[in-house]
């Protein structure tokens, strides 16, 4: 019998997006898991194939943006209200409140400067993406024109490469991840 | 589900696949740049460098070297600063405001448009810095603590609005463009065959391998920075032009300033675009990609903002006239008839008249045609600062303080030299970077590339 090792990996190639795709809605609807898919670009609905989850980057991009509106309201207040209030141009900044429109391209500009930056940010290092790192793409042809997907063995490896050569794979590795 | 409608004519032109896309972005990078780079090169270089020499000449000595006088104290360059940041616009235009609008032709010129932004924005950047005259003091313009009583920066003042405008404008125009660059370095990265350049673009690309998560969050991180950036770049030109708005001098203290701006400003962005891009396909060999259509579709824009520009220019007249205010009347009236009417002239000739000829389709399809009134569109940009600037500041309000301003030729060399710096950077990338995101174009070559359109329509969809 072939090995059950969960630690097996199969690596199949393939040279298109659209058979790709279908692949990994095949291979899933046999009830295997597909563990990563490395494309040279997007692929649209892949994500919803693989059954991932919808990113949330979005909603720590909107939280970051509440921060810098809140930094802008709090520097500008302290700033101009409270720590050195000015009589400027015979307009004297009494309260924030009176103060705020003059306000107001700075709070906006702090919003988008905290919006961007911190979810960039949060974006290289959830993906782990810094200058130096090592490539992640097993295979180089993956940035350019190929597309691979890497799915565990469970049960039988022999029937599992049967059904990735099914589905259109042009090459098929094995990984054993102890080696 | 790669359907486009047939009526629609191909973004990718000839029998390509995607290889041949990786092949064709990466060929500039991989092969020896041609002689006719190194001349212009050596041009921009040398420019620059009289560039740097006049600025410190500028710092060393102090403003005086400028042709600046008491009753004009602003003036090129200002007029250099505003111009610069106006070209900065069509890049993250074209990026956020296109993604957002779903305008797939964005895809293969967004990239070398960003890049143009960021260049010129460090212009830009460079005059409100050297214009201090005490450079060293700069930080001054940040609200940092510091030992002299607290002295903090006036946050009523469109300058220091301005300050966190074109530094967030510029910061985030960066990363944005960088988030895009990632998955293309690593292109350049997994093709590279010498070690030097392997481990080059190894660090450029941050180890990217094109993961489906990573993919999915790069794909919400993009739209997410559009929907920042299209607010951002309507934002930057309107706080610039605020910086005369909000004064009280005739001819700058006009409501209408906000709009007209950013319409000036991205009609002289797509010039730009275009002057840079018609020379880059023909040199690159990216006629496939960067089609006639997308010049096309760049002069409608600049048509369409050259008309807004017009309309904005009528508009400030009729204002001025409507209000009774003679004060404001004289200022419009002394622009068209004064001394420096043949700037006004120039600015309408070059803004106002000049793109209208871009109705015509054989005209706005003409390349050569395109690329001269570019740089038309160019030149009566900076004219329009210039009136803007000077003929509104030189007739005081005391006569006998009117004057008139002549550059000397260190504001000539400091223009010049940001001119050549501009290019020094736009060809240094060139060689360097992907010019196209080829990953983003990948993804329409199975809708809007000729060959699958093509196929498309003989055998339907299958």
């Amino acid at each position: 019998m072939a090995t059950t090792s969960s630690k097996e990996i199969i690596r199949a190639l393939y040279d298109d997006d659209d058979v790709i795709l279908k692949a990994v809605k095949d291979v899933r609807e046999k009830g295997h898991r597909v563990s990563e898919v490395y494309s040279p670009f997007p692929i649209h609905g892949l994500d919803h194939a693989m059954g991932l989850k919808p990113t949330r980057i979005a909603i720590a991009s909107f939280l970051y943006g509440c921060a810098g509106l809140t930094t802008a309201i709090l520097i500008t207040w302290f700033m101009m209200n409270h720590d050195w209030p000015q009589n400027i141009g015979g307009k004297p900044s009494m309260t924030w409140a009176q103060n705020m429109p003059a306000f107001v391209p700075v709070m906006f500009e702090l919003t988008v400067f905290f919006a961007a930056h911190l979810m960039v940010w949060t974006y290289f290092a959830v993906n782990k993406l810094y200058p130096g790192a090592e490539a992640q793409n097993p295979d180089k042809r993956t940035t350019d024109d190929k597309f691979m997907m890497e799915v565990p063995v469970s049960g039988n490896r022999d029937e599992l490469v049967e059904l990735l050569k099914s589905t259109g794979a042009i090459e098929i590795n094995d990984v054993n991840e102890n080696a | 589900m790669h359907y486009e409608a047939p009526i629609r004519e191909p973004l990718i032109i000839g029998d390509k696949s995607y290889h041949d896309i990786t092949v064709d972005v990466a060929r500039p990078i991989e092969t020896a740049p041609p002689r006719s780079w190194w001349i212009v090169f050596s041009i921009s270089l040398v420019m620059f460098l009289w560039g740097v020499g006049c600025i410190l000449y500028t710092i060393g000595t102090g403003i005086g070297v400028w042709g600046l006088n008491k009753t004009v104290g602003w003036a090129w360059d200002i007029t250099n600063f505003v111009w610069w940041v106006g070209i900065g616009h069509a890049g993250t235009l074209i990026s956020a405001v296109l993604l957002l609008f779903k305008q797939k032709w964005r895809m293969s010129i967004n990239r070398s448009a960003e890049a143009m932004t960021i260049f010129s924005v460090i212009q830009a950047a460079l005059f409100p810095g050297i214009h201090m005259g005490r450079i060293w003091l700069a930080y001054f313009v940040f609200p940092i603590p510091n030992q002299f009583g607290s002295l903090w920066p006036n946050f009523n003042s469109p300058l220091l609005w301005d300050v966190f405008a074109i530094s967030t404008y510029f910061s985030v125009s960066i990363v944005f463009w960088y988030v895009g660059l990632i998955p293309d370095f690593a292109a350049i990265r997994d093709r590279a065959v010498r070690p030097v350049t392997k481990h080059v673009y190894k660090i450029l690309s941050f180890g990217w391998g094109g993961k489906a998560k990573h993919w999915q969050r790069f794909e919400e991180v993009s739209l997410v920075l559009a929907g920042l950036a299209t607010p951002l770049v309507l934002s930057v030109h309107t706080i610039v032009s605020m910086d005369f708005a909000t004064s009280v001098i005739p001819g700058w203290h006009t409501t209408i300033f906000p709009p007209y701006f950013v319409a000036g400003a991205i009609f002289s962005g797509f010039a730009m675009v275009q002057t840079l891009l018609i020379i880059m396909r023909k040199l690159f060999k990216m006629e496939d990609y960067i089609t006639i259509q997308h010049v096309e579709m760049m002069n409608i824009i600049i048509m369409v903002t050259g008309s807004i520009v017009g309309i904005a220019y009528i508009t400030e007249l009729f204002i001025a006239w409507y209000s009774g205010v003679e004060y404001e009347q004289y200022a419009f009236l002394n622009r068209a008839t004064g001394p420096y009417w043949w700037a006004y002239w120039s600015m309408m000739t070059c803004n106002v008249f000049s793109p209208q000829l871009m109705w015509s389709k054989k005209l706005r399809t003409s390349l050569m045609f395109t690329f001269f009134i570019s740089i038309v569109v160019n030149i009566g940009m900076w004219f329009e600062r210039f009136v803007i600037i000077v003929t509104s500041l030189h007739r005081d309000y005391l006569p006998s303080s009117w004057s008139m301003f002549s550059p000397t030729f260190v504001d000539i060399g400091i223009f010049l030299g940001t001119i050549g710096f501009f290019f020094v950077l736009f060809l240094l990338y060139a060689r360097t970077f992907p010019v196209i995101a080829q990953a983003e174009l990948k993804t329409i070559l199975k809708s809007s590339g000729e060959n699958y359109k093509k196929l498309h329509e003989q055998h339907g969809d299958h």
